[in-house]
């Protein structure tokens, strides 16, 4: 197995060992040996890959970031080989009860918002940084409650979302911050009834995950991954159960533009600073 | 360039807003926009994340949301299969194991997991009388609550009440094995063949609805039931061992529920009591049906290969092969249908009583002899045949 093209990814769920054995078959059938390797959390697949472990790793957003200001200091270079359709032009959405006091984004000050897992990018990171930038700086004017699930995994798990929309109709919170489409899902799930939650206010546009890939990695075997992945078709019954796991109609080629505000964010609230720090020093002394 | 509007009122995207701009995409072409209005403010927001999980492109103009039309989506469609035709007549030879629980008749998505249903061929199960049989078994389902009279008198001797519980105890053992080996073929079967699914469903119910009325009958006035025999259980276990559907439906309907017919009759005609009379004459019109359609069944798979009649006759002389060692039917059950016939102990009642059944055995032969004939065996090979059918009667 050793000539195998080797993807990292993380254990969000067990849906994930299904999603990949069946890349693996699909890839085989492809003539292309790929295998995979499941990590347990986002940090420990970023710091695997810098150690060669996994030839390509598929990164959240925050993992991305990490990759991209890991390999700036470790004078190496990141890219982003692909990404799903719908990873791309991403929003989310502080709500509140549409019954309640909040009426405005200025009157969240002094009130309590209830996010995701506190390293999540689409429940956390970029709308707190969303409210920063309209003027209200988190746990300075607004005390943040964070619903940590499964930490780690970056928020994938939508598990600490539905927890801060819960607190918030249970009146534990008076904002939640939370994926645009999961405003209408959750109402669909049952979690909160039709008519009771209001969007507050949206952040600008971003991109989710990609394929990550560092300098060095064989470039044939990256380049012959890539072009499999992007002629996959959702209309191909052999993938098409796959994408649907993976939720997405279509690969794209990776593109950077839409990685800035979160980036902006961490600078903002330090959040990868000690992580950075530790790393840099962990790899540097190995290399 | 915006192709198409839908204006959405007052609809929000959590009370079904999509339906209105899907609708309203189906009238551009790939790569045209529908520009969307409404009174919710929020609309942007829902529509952006709808938009893009449906695969479709999403832009603003001048602060106003629009979706451009892919047809990602429906690539789901794309490879999809008619699982043939919905009326009779689109019954395929063969029912594909990726067709599934899907009904005749409609589109089954390309990467639909296939079923292993081991009756899957046209030839192997069907009639053109099911929809027909299953038609009339529906709408001559009885309750038994308010069809049977429960609270008829019943005055007769204690021993002739003795020989009613026997022959209820006998009947609802064979009703039994008349439930459990169309519910094995029936979860065999492809649901393709609806008709007879359906069919061997009610059958089913039949059963159950009968093994309740003959339960109900024996317990009332007594609170136990009667012997069951190893030998009549032995010619049972013959029936339900059978793995072949045409085997099965030969021994057990056509032969076994033939052959019942001529004693539910004579529980019809003999029952010392209404309520004992009721119930075979309801339970037998319910067991006409059963023959009748394992009768079409087989005369279609006959007529379709001749060399299936042979089978089924080894089959006959298989069965009576292996039971040869056995009691056959159970003195019990002969002499309790004598007493339930005579009525009392008077002798020459009991002469009468067992004139009849011997007259119902005669009776009995003649209907499988005359069946067998139905289905192409002419008349020597008949009443070979129908010599060797079991002596316990199914």
């Amino acid at each position: 197995m050793s000539e195998a093209f080797v993807l990292g990814a993380v254990a969000y769920d067990p849906k994930v060992v299904t999603i990949w054995d069946g890349f693996v078959r699909w890839f085989e059938a492809q003539g292309f040996a790929f295998d995979y390797v499941l990590y347990t959390h986002y940090e420990r697949l970023v710091e695997a890959q810098f150690a060669g472990a996994v030839h390509c790793a598929w990164n959240s957003p925050l993992a991305w970031i990490e990759s991209a200001r890991l390999a700036a200091r470790l004078g190496r270079s990141a890219r982003a080989v692909a990404m799903r359709d719908t990873d791309q032009d991403l929003t989310s959405v502080v709500v509140v009860r549409r019954d309640g006091e909040v009426k405005s984004v200025a009157d969240l000050r002094g009130k309590r918002v209830g996010v995701g897992a506190h390293d999540s990018p689409q429940a956390t990171i970029l709308p707190l940084a969303h409210l920063a930038a309209a003027g209200l700086a988190p746990r300075r004017d607004f005390a943040v409650v964070a619903h940590d699930v499964l930490v780690g995994k970056h928020g994938d798990h939508v598990g600490g979302e539905r927890d801060a929309v819960k607190a918030l109709l249970a009146g534990d919170v008076d904002a939640a911050c939370i994926l645009d489409g999961n405003a209408t899902a959750f109402v669909r799930d049952g979690t909160a009834r039709e008519g009771s939650l209001r969007v507050l206010t949206q952040t600008a546009p971003y991109d989710h995950c990609n394929f990550t890939v560092l300098d060095g990695a064989p470039e044939a075997a990256v380049a012959r991954f890539t072009e499999l992945l992007l002629a996959q078709r959702y209309d191909d019954a052999s993938v098409r159960p796959l994408m649907d796991l993976e939720g997405l109609k279509e690969w794209r080629p990776g593109r950077l533009q839409g990685y800035a505000a979160l980036a902006s964010a961490c600078d903002r609230f330090g959040t990868l600073d000690p992580w950075l720090a530790a790393t840099t020093a962990r790899l540097g002394e190995r290399a | 360039m915006t192709d198409a509007t839908v204006d959405l009122g007052g609809l929000r995207f959590e009370r079904g807003a999509h339906l209105l701009v899907e609708r309203s995409l189906r009238t551009v072409a790939v790569g045209e926009a529908v520009s969307v209005t409404g009174g919710d403010h929020e609309l942007g927001v829902h529509l952006r994340a709808w938009a893009r999980q449906r695969g479709h492109g999403y832009v603003e103009r001048d602060g106003a949301p629009a979706v451009i039309r892919t047809d990602l989506a429906l690539g789901r469609w794309r490879g999809a299969e008619r699982a043939g035709e919905a009326g009779p007549e689109g019954v395929r030879e063969r029912a594909m194991p990726r067709w599934g629980l899907a009904p005749r008749g409609a589109t089954v998505e390309a990467s639909s997991p296939p079923y292993a249903f081991p009756l899957d061929a046209k030839d192997d199960v069907w009639s053109d009388d099911a929809a027909r049989l299953y038609a009339q078994a529906a709408a001559a389902q009885w309750d038994p609550a308010t069809t049977i009279p429960w609270g008829a008198t019943i005055d007769h001797p204690e021993a002739v009440e003795d020989a009613v519980v026997q022959v209820m105890t006998y009947l609802i053992e064979n009703e039994t094995a008349a439930l459990v080996i169309p519910a094995r073929f029936l979860a065999q079967m492809h649901p393709h063949f609806r008709e007879v699914m359906q069919l061997l469903a009610v059958q089913a119910a039949d059963e159950a609805r009968h093994i309740e009325v003959f339960t109900r009958r024996a317990l009332l006035r007594r609170d136990a039931l009667g012997l069951s025999t190893a030998g009549g259980q032995a010619s049972l276990q013959t029936l339900v061992d059978e793995t072949d559907f045409a085997t099965a439906s030969f021994l057990l309907s056509v032969l076994g529920e033939g052959t019942f017919l001529s004693l539910l009759a004579f529980l019809r005609e003999r029952g010392p009591d209404v309520v004992t009379r009721e119930v075979a004459r309801w339970s037998g019109q319910d067991e006409a049906r059963h023959v009748a359609f394992g009768m079409a069944h087989l005369a279609r798979r006959i007529e379709r290969d001749p060399t299936v009649r042979g089978r089924l006759a080894a089959a006959v002389t298989r069965r009576h092969d292996a039971l040869q060692h056995t009691a056959g039917l159970n003195e019990e059950v002969f002499d309790a249908l004598v007493l339930l016939a005579a009525g009392s102990w008077d002798p020459a009642a009991i002469g009468a009583g067992h004139d009849a059944v011997l007259a119902l055995q005669r009776d009995m032969d003649e209907g499988r002899q005359k069946r067998l004939r139905r289905l192409g065996f002419d008349a020597k090979d008949a009443e070979a045949l129908s010599s060797l059918h079991t002596r316990n009667f199914m």
